[in-house]
């Protein structure tokens, strides 16, 4: 991303101490003061049209080898609204008790953004409205994300907070008296046939009409990002299967793409090729899922089983090559495992067919369908300029009509050669979201076919024994591919000490990996954006002034996948 | 035998109308092929549950299709996925609604014993929680293994007393010891 038009000057003149920290690739590093977080944030916001604030995380360097002079520090990315430039704060945190200046007066997404901060890692955010812990229970204790909370260290849960201290306030605003004005609290959640996973949101209604609601999530909160720091970037492949697990392989894919963007290796011409082919089929099953699901919940069952069955022929296809059908951890730093089978093309070919197949089906039956058009239409529109504010990405974004997409905007792996078209919704209703899926299984259809047409001979991974496994045949019988095979398998691929931000169009949005490595094998901290923690904070609020029904077909156009939101 | 049935019989005013036999093989013939499920999907697992579901493999040929949302209607738990701690309450409020005779199946590696996220977060097995019949392994297990499950259940509720409560000793850790 290029950084050429950050004027850094004005940012000084309207926050004093700020001082460029370097970069992150391409992107500009700025050290603000605490003091001065809010002012440097809103100016960014306001003068210099950085409307997205896109991750907030914070570090913890209690054990790293050059540790700066606090042993907190919070980190912000925002992303201009031209969304090709991204510019980093960094806030040096004294005392994480007496904390920082929340953002949320700024940006719609800051909030639960900070909540997770303080769930994670105990500092507090000054003036926020709510800061409760939001991925662990409430009867946990201690910070998990610092580096002196052992990570096996659990707490029991006995109870389920009911979250009156949340709607209490929000049905308030809204001019109602909960004893008075005769409305039902409802429970949605989080074991709940529609949730899609372990989502919990609690309404009050007033006849069917839904005055307030809060969200409740972490349900499915694994501790991916604790995890990684005890494992080798290789090892932690796996578990990125299990962010989004209805597209697996493309979290193998951003995640490795991230590290070897930290590496700067150049992946060869048939991997990138091949990379490109799964991760749009990974786009599509990913899509189909969502759309079978969503139909469902409206009792539309026959499109699930349309939708469902060549989901299960990409299976077929992904087990054949991988050997997983769901968790594929087929992608490798440098490369992936191995090289495509024999007749893959055919197969490829024939799970195309019958996407298309199913996609035709499907949509001859709810195009023009009266009872799907106004189940759908005008149910819960975000406007263009709240879809950014709440951080959304992906189909949700492009849903509400903004012409963004990183394989636009910041093309990688080719991108920018494939003749694909950017598919844009206009009123961003839970019809536009769900069509928007429609067309871009389409569109990642050409992707493909053209991807297969271009696709070069030659090797799937990188030659370079500190980052690949050299052949089986060097490991057996020569004293350097044995030692190869075992300093990488042990020690892991050693990335250049520093920090990174890689992010990558996935099926719900940009998959972003924050990375700050010390040297090693194993990261020091990963951070995960996620798509689905930013749009899941906005569903509470946009399901508000319609009925329960409608707010089942909104969450599930919105393709909230919880293993992705909590990690 | 008394009198009338012997009568009856003499008079062969039965035919072949009537068979005996126990009331837990009637009860246990009924119940193996009409189990119903609640399925506690979670994480990545429950969306190869609904893959079973789904026409391919196609869980109806096993008689246990009548998918339930509510605990109340089922026998057949399915836990398929991560039970996080934050969830293990929840995970036994959903298994003490259901009345007896209740089966639980644990499906996958996570539900049955944490997987690999051997962390602050997650439980490590649901049998902390909950008494279960058949464990699954797999990560996530293919559809065939959850239909072999679901077989597993079959031959063994044709084994227990048809009328007794099952597990009432269980005591996991979220219940008062
Ligand atoms: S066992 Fe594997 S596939 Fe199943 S929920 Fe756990 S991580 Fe996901």
């Amino acid at each position: 991303m290029s950084s050429e038009t950050f004027d850094f000057e004005a940012f000084k003149r309207a926050a004093s101490s700020v001082e460029v920290a370097g970069k992150m690739g391409g992107m500009p590093v700025i050290r603000v003061d605490e003091t001065e977080l809010f002012r440097a944030a809103s100016f960014l916001k306001e003068r210099q049209r950085y409307t997205m604030l896109l991750e907030i995380t914070a570090v913890d360097w209690l054990t790293s080898p050059k540790p700066p002079s606090t042993r907190f520090e919070t980190l912000y990315l925002f992303r201009h609204e031209d969304f090709a430039r991204t510019v980093a704060l960094k806030v040096a945190v004294h005392d994480p008790e007496q904390g920082v200046d929340s953002l949320t007066p700024l940006f719609l997404s800051a909030d639960w953004l900070e909540r997770e901060v303080y769930d994670q890692y105990g500092i507090v955010f000054k003036n926020h409205p709510c800061l409760k812990r939001i991925l662990n229970h409430l009867q946990f204790e201690g910070y998990p994300l610092r580096k002196d909370y052992p990570i096996d260290r659990r707490h029991l849960c006995t109870e389920t907070q009911d979250m009156m201290d949340e709607l209490g306030p929000l049905i308030e605003t809204e001019g109602y008296d909960l004893a008075n004005d005769n409305l039902m609290v409802l429970n949605l959640g989080p074991s709940h046939p529609a949730s899609h996973g372990t989502i919990r949101t609690i309404v009050a209604l007033d006849g069917e009409r839904i005055v307030a609601g809060a969200s409740e999530i972490g349900y499915l909160h694994r501790g991916f990002e604790k995890s990684c720091e005890t494992h080798t970037y290789n090892q932690i492949i796996p578990y990125t299967d299990r962010l989004n697990y209805c597209s697996a392989l493309m979290n193998n894919i951003a995640f490795a793409k991230t590290v070897e963007e930290m590496l700067d290796i150049q992946l060869p011409d048939r991997a990138i090729f091949i990379r490109v082919v799964l991760a749009e089929l990974s786009r599509i099953i990913d899509h189909l899922v969502c759309l079978a699901a969503g139909l469902l919940d409206m009792g539309a069952q026959t499109n699930y089983w349309y939708l469902f069955n060549p989901r299960n022929d990409a299976y077929d296809f992904l087990s054949k090559l991988t050997g997983a059908r769901l968790t594929n951890s087929f992608m490798r730093i440098g490369g992936m495992t191995h090289d495509l089978y024999e007749g893959w093309r055919e197969d490829l070919d024939d799970v195309l067919k019958k996407v298309r197949q199913g996609i035709d089906e499907t949509l001859r039956m709810v195009a023009k369908n009266r009872i799907f058009n106004e189940r759908v239409q005008e149910i819960s529109p975000v406007s263009a300029e709240d879809a950014v504010s709440w951080g959304f990405t992906g189909p949700n974004l492009r849903a509400s009509g903004v012409p963004y997409d990183l394989r636009f905007a910041d093309p990688y792996y080719y991108y920018d050669t494939f003749d694909f078209d950017m598919v844009v919704g206009s009123v961003g209703d839970t019809h536009d979201r769900m069509m928007v899926r429609f067309e871009e299984m389409l569109q990642s259809i050409r992707i493909i076919e053209q991807a297969v047409e271009r696709m070069p001979q030659g090797p799937v991974n990188v030659d370079d024994r500190a980052v690949t496994l050299p052949p089986k045949e060097e490991v057996y019988n020569t004293i350097e591919g044995t030692m190869n095979q075992f300093k990488l398998i042990f020690e892991g691929v050693k990335v250049p000490a520093g920090e990174y931000y890689g992010a990558f169009e996935a099926a719900n949005g940009e998959l972003g990996f924050y990375i700050v490595s010390d040297g090693s094998g194993t990261p020091y901290k990963v951070k995960v954006r996620a798509p689905s923690f930013l749009h899941m904070q906005a569903y509470p609020k946009i399901i508000v002034d319609y009925q329960v029904a409608d707010a089942i077909m909104t969450l599930g156009s919105l393709n909230i996948i919880a293993g992705e939101m909590d990690r | 035998m008394d009198l009338t049935t012997q009568k009856l019989l003499e008079q062969n005013m039965l035919g072949d109308s009537v068979i005996t036999t126990r009331i837990d093989a009637v009860i246990d013939w009924g119940r193996q092929s009409s189990l119903w499920p609640f399925v506690f999907g979670t994480a990545c697992c429950a969306i190869e549950f609904m893959a079973t579901a789904a026409s391919r493999y196609d869980i109806a040929r096993f008689g246990a299709e009548v998918l339930r949302f509510s605990p109340r209607h089922a026998d057949l738990l399915v836990v398929a996925g991560t039970v996080s701690m934050k969830q293990a309450p929840i995970l036994k409020q959903i298994y003490d609604q259901m009345p007896e005779p209740r089966w639980v199946i644990s499906m996958g590696a996570c539900a049955s014993s944490g997987g690999f996220y051997d962390n602050y977060t997650t439980l490590q097995g649901i049998d902390e929680i909950v008494p279960v019949d058949v464990y699954i392994a797999g990560c996530p297990p293919r559809p065939e293994a959850l239909l072999d499950a679901v077989v597993e259940i079959q031959k063994m509720l044709w084994k227990e007393p048809a009328l007794k409560p099952r597990r009432p000793d269980f005591k996991g850790i979220l219940d008062e010891q």
